[in-house]
């Protein structure tokens, strides 16, 4: 029994580590999908050439993929302005049939840069092995009679941490700056927001560039908890829309709790079912909330701030 | 003249085996029909009813596993597949089209996308009903030779394109494109925009699995990857149709050319094979920025496009 319980906990812990860390991946596609209405599925390959620069980083020089996060994150937001300015935005001009042209071109975006990164360094497994990649604490070491044993790995608790101070920074952005302030009324009525003396075209670069490069810094937390591979991207880029279906198109709230509940339903089905079904997990957990939910946990939020 | 020009290329397409090709340029052609299949099953969807699928490798798949899974269990062969693959693929087009047609626009996109990657990993793990990672293999291909198989799959894209023809230009049709253009407008005149496009589905769907079901006996071999892959199948499917030209009729048939042609050109050089993904993903935000109606749409802005640089 009490190794039933121990197993379902540790999931649980497990769960939520991820689920901030995975907050921080849908946070930066809610971003996008907010101010630009498109849905960016280049996300996962953006983070995947931030952890590449970890990873070069970390073996070239030593330096710890935790720092790098100061590099990563600005080449990323760079990177996201240079993608959005001389790609995205002369699409958004073009006359054509089919609406979704800038989603099929984020495509070919991350299409090109997963296989630029195989081209240039092969499809090898790489990971960063730092010294406390395996470092833990027990809760046993703190409290010596506790029923159970639990136990909390470092790296992940440190990611975890980071991604933490990462989204209450963004809040604050978003709240207290200009800059911010006119983001989210671009996100809320780009008319309005137009009319209002907003400028929606730098905003739409700015959004860009800063959606990168949140998924830039997850990818720095990511990378001593994981590995690296060229095609990994389009797992991550799934993982970030079913957190923005999850959590409301759009909403920046609905994308923290969305990427917590996909994180600890992710282990459990990990746990319960294996490793191999997490996917599929993810999947039903995406279609639950289609059927159940259209409005993603912004609905519930909204309905609850109107009842007060 | 141009009542009769889709008999004409039949009958000659008919006659192009008796040209005496290589059995190579035969796999080439054969490939070609094969991707028109697809390019036209995506077209109905995301050209004339507008809703942009990133999960067509799902359909593909599923006709493949169909053909695939019936001579493996039931020992049947698997041509039947082709039949088969028809109920299998409107019963699960069906349940997709009541999950994902929920959703509009990107977001049915996204839906779809993941899709392809969910039946990619069920496949891969269920591995008592499919074999998982090993695939499945026929022992014994129908014919060496390629005449055949070559016909078969110009029977099955004739009808196709048939098919194709008779909805578009049918009241059906009209009512996709209405969907296409304003959704609410269509509904707001009577139109069941869901039913609609429950019906796209399932033809793009069926069309497709037809399409899978044939690769299955003709390459005799598949496995998850190879069938449900996002980039090389459902990607190359929107790529096919953006260059020859969304909402045509020739214009999968004219993309699915372009596109395996190119792909075999960049294959066979020697150091840039590798990176074929690239290559194809830079034609593709090319295709995006300039001609975003493909080959077949911009036919008038490519011809004043030469036309203008002859006299300089």
């Amino acid at each position: 029994m009490t190794v039933q319980v121990e197993l379902f906990l540790q999931t649980l812990i497990a769960g939520f580590l991820l689920g901030g860390l995975y907050a921080l991946i849908g946070l930066g596609m809610a971003l996008i999908m907010g101010v630009m209405r498109i849905i960016n599925l280049a996300h996962g390959d953006l983070m995947m050439v931030a952890m590449y620069v970890a990873y070069w980083l970390f073996t070239l020089f030593q330096i710890d993929p935790y720092i790098s996060v100061f590099v990563a994150t600005p080449l990323l937001f760079f990177l996201g302005i240079g993608l959005q300015k001389f790609l995205i935005n002369p699409v958004m001009k073009v006359e054509s049939i089919l609406p979704h042209n800038q989603v099929i071109l984020t495509v070919g975006i991350g299409m090109v840069l997963a296989n630029l990164a195989t081209v240039f360094f092969s499809s090898n497994y790489r990971s960063t092995p730092v010294a406390y990649a395996s470092k833990a604490w027990y809760l046993t070491d703190y409290w010596k009679d506790a029923p159970i044993e639990l136990s909390l790995s470092a790296p992940w608790s440190l990611s975890f941490l980071v991604a933490v101070t990462i989204t209450v920074l963004l809040w604050f952005f978003l709240r207290k700056t200009d800059t911010g302030k006119s983001i989210r009324a671009t996100a809320q009525d780009i008319d309005a927001a137009l009319l209002m003396g907003v400028n929606v075209r730098k905003m739409r670069v700015v959004t860009f560039g800063l959606g990168a490069a949140l998924v830039g810094g997850a990818g720095c937390l990511f990378i001593p908890i994981y590995y690296l591979y060229p095609s990994l991207g389009k797992q991550f880029t799934n993982v970030g829309f079913v957190i923005t279906v999850l959590g409301g198109m759009g909403s920046t709230e609905g994308a923290i709790i969305g990427g917590v509940i996909l994180g600890i339903f992710e282990s459990m089905t990990a746990t319960y079912l294996g490793m191999g079904w997490a996917p599929v997990g993810r999947f039903l957990i995406f279609v639950a909330a289609l059927i159940f939910l259209p409005g993603g946990v912004a609905s519930i939020l909204r309905k609850q701030r109107l009842g007060k | 003249m141009k009542k009769f020009m889709p008999l004409i290329i039949l009958a000659i397409l008919c006659l192009l085996p008796l040209a005496g090709l290589s059995s190579y340029i035969m796999h080439i052609v054969i490939l070609v029909i094969m991707w028109s299949i697809i390019g036209m099953g995506w077209n109905l969807l995301g050209g004339y009813c507008g809703q942009v699928s990133f999960g067509h490798a799902a359909f593909f798949g599923m006709g493949a596993y169909a053909a695939g899974l019936i001579y493996y269990h039931l020992g049947i062969s698997a041509w039947w597949g082709l039949l088969v693959s028809v109920p299998v693929l409107t019963l699960s087009s069906l349940v997709i089209g009541f999950i994902c047609l929920r959703l509009r626009g990107a977001y049915f996109a996204l839906s779809t996308l993941a899709l392809g990657e969910v039946l990619r990993v069920t496949a891969a793990n269920l591995v008592k009903f499919t074999h998982g990672d090993l695939g499945i293999m026929i022992k014994q291909r129908t014919w060496v030779d390629k005449t055949w198989y070559y016909y078969i799959v110009l029977i099955l894209a004739a009808g196709s394109f048939w098919l194709i023809k008779t909805v578009t230009e049918s009241k059906w049709g009209y009512y996709f494109v209405a969907i296409r253009e304003d959704q609410d407008a269509a509904n707001s005149l009577g139109i069941n925009t869901t039913l609609y496009k429950t019906i796209a589905l399932c033809l793009s769907g069926v069309l497709t699995g037809v399409a899978g079901a044939f690769y299955m006996n003709y390459m005799g071999y598949i496995d998850p990857t190879t069938v449900f892959p996002l980039y090389d199948i459902s990607i190359v499917t929107v790529m096919v149709v953006m260059v020859g030209g969304v909402a045509t009729f020739w214009g999968p048939a004219l993309g699915a050319l372009i596109m395996v042609f190119l792909a075999e050109l960049i294959r066979s050089m020697p150091k840039i094979g590798a990176a074929h993904q690239t290559l194809f993903g830079i034609l593709l935000i090319l295709i995006i920025i300039f001609l975003p109606n493909g080959v077949a749409g911009d036919l008038r802005k490519l011809t004043r496009l030469f036309k203008r640089r002859r006299p300089a």
